[in-house]
């Protein structure tokens, strides 16, 4: 018991030490509570870590590494309640986790709002830097807030949705709350590897969500393509990783981010960026990695609600903001971002509209807002360019705040949407506008939060997602008169992309709550008599659709607990210019500002083509399926599966003789490049021993005979021409003065000889080799080649002796081994490890002759070796 | 002596060479006994062809030839005709079950 507690104790103390290096398998956990405090906000970016660290005793009860692995480790359970308790939804038993984490995080708002970071280091793989090390600022806060509280509001949404007997509820919350997880590291971590793994982590549980109902071909297509477009991104982020690595040499976020001023002339900066870059873009399905998010609509749509509009697309995002401190200022971020992000919107916004199904509309309106999210991103990172205090600073900056705050937004609004289509799916069957209609006396709640989500996805007024529309007009418009980047040339397009994006969000947010619920009721279109769905189900979409009227009317809350936090992480800047950009949100800009008359244009244009939607359609007749980015991917697909096909097929042939021929170009080239690049060819005949005529005749009589082989006519002449050649090989051996390998030659010569003769017996006649002249010739000249390099070869060493040979040792092998056959003894005594392996070789060999003669493949021999 | 060598061993590999690249059975192991004959020459070759006695002690003599490129060349010659007869084994053994030597036609099948 004493030694027990000593080794608690001991681990104990560990806590309390400040640790450079760790003992493996000591799992270690470091709690750190850094408080960024005003006096230390005074100090440059490059200072930030330099930050106080104080260590308060109350303060350090953190558990944010356990938070993150709480949902992995609780997944573990999900089967057994699933198998044991089956009574009851295994939903509810998962309920209470997302909540519990959520209540946990709110615990750390006011710290955050207080400019305070938490973190919490678990010792991993330390000897390369590789931690646990979470990070809670602002920015990780609102994207750890969300993926909670939707993920409690989703499940308690499936809890109604999926049917408990139809469904494998085991599987669904498993790869839910691995999700969830997976997620939570991502907001979280700091160390670069770290974030990485739990990013390929959310892929995969994506994957596997998508891919939920197996059965259906479309569930399969799109899960693979999802997986393939974002692990793309995610092996390309990786690099960009491992670059940012490579030049700071730390894997650590806040450190990196620290060294920013540092970094922005190194050769890697821009290549990292891009690569950084095309993990955000696949991940948030910006333009033109757009295109798996709609087919990821074939998964359950609590997922869809969940995953597709809520949390994982805002990884990319969160990535987005978070990696702006290093890389924003930079003219090359500010274009790429804010450009994609741009494209997106328009493009995600110009294609929902001609959508028919309402789970494809709202993932195009997805693809649409985090466009628009993107841009503003891209906006907001021009203010680190600027000092504060400046009009321009004022108005950048605002656009990382409009950013974060549409993010938000769009979460509340986009869940509760998605969870109203589920219901509509729920209770009539089809998703399909066509077939839909006149719902709106049918089911009343649902159609009230239809409205309430689509209008604040418009921008319409009283609901958040006009703040957070008005806040981006302002930020193009502004946008547009910056004096950097040369912005003169293209700035005037951002404010023009953007409106006309709006207009299109609002036709189709109206094709959304008008063709769905007004109109004429179509029930024989119906698979289900539809009916208002059962209040638990409503429940979810009811408090996100509260929440966007509420953040309407005090923003301000939302804004000083949560968002400002956040902006001071996206820009981290001394605390006096900060409070520049502090201004309020209000609704109200004055009958001055253009953000308002923008928007009562938007209304009056999108109404008009909402109402004449018919009038119009036909543009869209302009981009037929065929050249659809869809048709790109498969096609691609397609292409390089049957390219690679063609090019295996194309070397690959089966033949024998081209892989040998392969083989011998590959040598032959390799070798001959090697000798003339080094000039190793040297032609030393002054060691040569002398010839004389006997010898002559010997080698002319071989090359003869060798010659001959070729031209046989008949095979038995050309065994008799190897025999030949044997025999001479053992008479050189004589001359060579080597008794044992002439006598060992001669006997294993003649017993080649009877065993090709003994062969040849059983085999079909020698036949005239048909082949082309070409062919021959180029058979021709591989074997000159051939030849020609082992002569070089042989040339080269015997003019480039280094040093004389050992064998002087073996001659004392009377005196060392008792023997006077020199070669005996080297056989048996010096290397007999050699001889006995050969002998081994011999017995295999026999044993393998034996048992391909002996066992017989007839029909009732292929049992027995197959037994 | 060793040039003239050099030039027979590459032509041995030239010759052996033509017949591994052939699509009868039979003349590719007569192409790897031509490769292996080449082998041991060379190696005796490389030893060094000097004059000296054979490497039996107790003849009186002083200077003997590189005993160990001998003893590889033995081993060598062992295990090659462990191969070659392997070979040809397997050679009879193809040819009854599959009625051909001819390498054009033992490509396996078309669902492999």
């Amino acid at each position: 018991m004493d030694k027990f507690s000593a080794h608690v104790n001991s681990i104990i103390c560990l806590h309390h030490t400040p640790i450079q290096h760790s003992i493996q398998g000591l799992l270690r956990i470091q709690n750190i509570f850094l408080s960024k405090g005003r006096l230390a906000k005074k100090t440059s970016v490059s200072e930030h870590s330099g930050v106080l660290f104080e260590t308060l005793g109350g303060h350090a009860l953190n558990w944010l590494n356990f938070a993150i692995f709480l949902p992995i480790l609780y997944a573990v359970f999900i089967p057994f309640f699933y198998k044991k308790i089956p009574r009851i939804h295994t939903g509810w038993f998962v309920f209470p986790i997302p909540l519990v984490l959520f209540i946990y995080l709110a615990t750390f708002i006011p710290g955050v709002a207080n400019d305070h970071v938490f973190t919490q280091t678990v010792y991993w793989i330390p000897s390369i830097g590789i931690n646990f090390v979470t990070y809670l600022d602002g920015l990780s806060l609102i994207l750890a807030l969300l993926i909670t509280g939707v993920g409690a509001l989703v499940i308690l949404y499936s809890v109604y949705y999926l049917s408990m007997k139809r469904e494998s509820l085991h599987h669904f919350y498993i790869y839910l709350l691995l999700f969830m997880g997976a997620m939570l590291g991502v907001v979280l971590s700091d160390n670069l590897m770290v974030l990485y793994l739990f990013w390929e982590m959310t892929s995969v549980s994506s994957f596997l969500l998508i891919a939920f109902w197996y059965q259906r071909d479309k569930s399969r297509y799109g899960a693979q393509k999802s997986l393939l477009i974002t692990v793309f991104g995610g092996i390309a982020m990786l690099a960009g990783f491992i670059m940012l690595y490579a030049m700071t040499g730390t894997w650590s976020l806040r450190d990196i981010i620290g060294q920013a001023g540092e970094l922005s002339d190194a050769t890697l900066f821009i290549p990292a960026m891009i690569l950084i870059l095309l993990g955000a873009f696949t991940k948030s399905a910006q333009f033109p990695f757009h295109i798996w998010l709609p087919d990821a609509m074939e998964a359950p749509t609590p997922v869809s609600a969940y995953l597709h509009s809520a949390t994982m697309v805002k990884a990319g995002i969160y990535l987005v903001a978070r990696f702006t401190p290093l890389f924003g200022g930079d003219a090359t971020w500010f274009w790429v971002v804010s450009t994609v992000g741009l494209i997106t919107l328009f493009w995600g916004s110009f294609t929902a509209v001609r959508q028919t199904d309402l789970k494809a509309l709202l993932a195009y309106s997805t693809i649409s807002q985090l466009g628009m999210i993107m841009s503003m991103l891209g906006i907001g990172s021009a203010a680190l360019y600027f000092d504060g205090g400046s009009d321009s600073f004022k108005y950048t900056s605002l656009a990382v705040l409009a950013a974060l705050f549409h993010l938000v937004n769009h979460s509340t609004f986009k869940g509760a949407l998605f969870m109203v289509v589920g219901i509509v799916d729920h209770e009539t069957g089809t998703r399909d506008i066509r077939r839909l209609g006149g719902l709106m006396t049918i089911m009343p709640i649902t159609f009230t939060f239809a409205a309430i989500g689509s209008f604040a996805m418009a921008g319409l007024p009283p609901f958040n997602g006009f703040l957070s529309k008005e806040m981006f007009f302002s930020s193009v418009l502004r946008a547009a008169e910056l004096g950097i980047f040369n912005m003169e040339t293209f700035g005037l397009l951002f404010p023009i992309i953007a409106w006309l994006a709006s207009v299109l969000t609002f036709v189709y947010c109206m094709i959304l709550v008008f063709r769905t619920f007004t109109g004429k009721y179509k029930p024989e279109k119906l698979e289900k008599n539809a009916h208002e769905a059962p209040l638990g189900m409503l429940i979810p979409p009811g408090i996100l659709v509260s929440f966007v009227i509420v953040i309407f009317f005090f923003p301000q809350t939302l804004a000083d607990y949560i968002l400002n936090p956040a902006v001071q992480a996206v820009l981290p800047l001394p605390i006096e210019t900060n409070a520049e950009y502090y201004t309020n949100i209000t609704a109200w800009h004055g009958w001055h500002a253009p953000e308002l008359w923008m928007t009562v244009a938007v209304v009056v244009l999108g109404s008009v083509l909402f109402l004449y939607l018919r009038k119009w359609q036909g543009v869209y007749a302009l981009f037929p399926r065929e050249w659809s980015f869809n048709s790109a991917y498969n096609a691609m697909l397609v292409g390089s599966e049957k390219g690679s096909q063609r090019l295996t097929g194309s070397y690959m042939t089966g033949y024998l003789g081209h892989y040998l021929a392969y083989i011998f170009v590959f040598i032959i080239l390799s070798v001959a490049a090697t000798i003339f690049a080094t000039n190793g060819f040297v032609i030393d005949t002054s060691n040569d021993a002398s010839v004389n005529l006997y010898e002559m005749i010997l080698i002319g009589i071989i090359a003869v005979a060798a010659v001959a082989i070729i031209f046989a006519k008949s095979r038995i002449t050309a065994i008799i021409l190897n025999g030949v050649l044997g025999y001479m090989v053992a008479i050189f051996f004589v001359i060579f003065r080597a008794p044992d390998l002439a006598l060992t030659q001669l006997v294993i010569e003649t017993v080649s000889a009877a065993l090709f003769l003994l062969c040849f017996y059983f085999l079909p006649e020698w036949k005239e080799e048909k082949i082309s002249r070409k062919m021959k010739s180029f058979k021709l000249a591989l074997s000159i080649g051939v030849g020609t390099l082992i002569t070089l070869i042989t040339l080269s060493i015997q003019g480039n002796r280094l040093f004389d040979s050992i064998s002087v040792y073996f001659e004392d092998a009377y005196e060392l081994a008792g023997g006077k056959n020199i070669v005996n003894a080297i056989l048996a005594d010096f290397r007999a490890f050699d001889t006995m392996l050969e002998i081994l070789v011999l017995c295999i060999a026999g044993l393998g002759v034996y048992t391909l003669i002996k066992l017989t493949s007839t029909e009732g021999g292929d049992k027995r070796e197959s037994e | 002596m060793e040039t003239l060598m050099a030039l027979l061993t590459g032509l041995l590999f030239a010759v052996g060479t033509y017949m591994v690249i052939s699509r009868n059975f039979i003349r590719i192991i007569l192409g790897t006994a031509i490769y292996s004959h080449g082998a041991h020459l060379l190696l005796i070759t490389m030893g060094g062809l000097k004059g000296g006695a054979a490497p039996l002690l107790g003849q009186g003599n002083d200077l003997y030839v590189d005993a160990l490129p001998q003893a590889l060349i033995l081993t060598a010659i062992v295990i090659n005709f462990g191969v070659t007869a392997f070979f040809l084994v397997l050679a009879y053994r193809s040819n009854k079950e599959l009625g051909t030597d001819d390498l054009y036609h033992l490509r396996g099948n078309k669902d492999e």
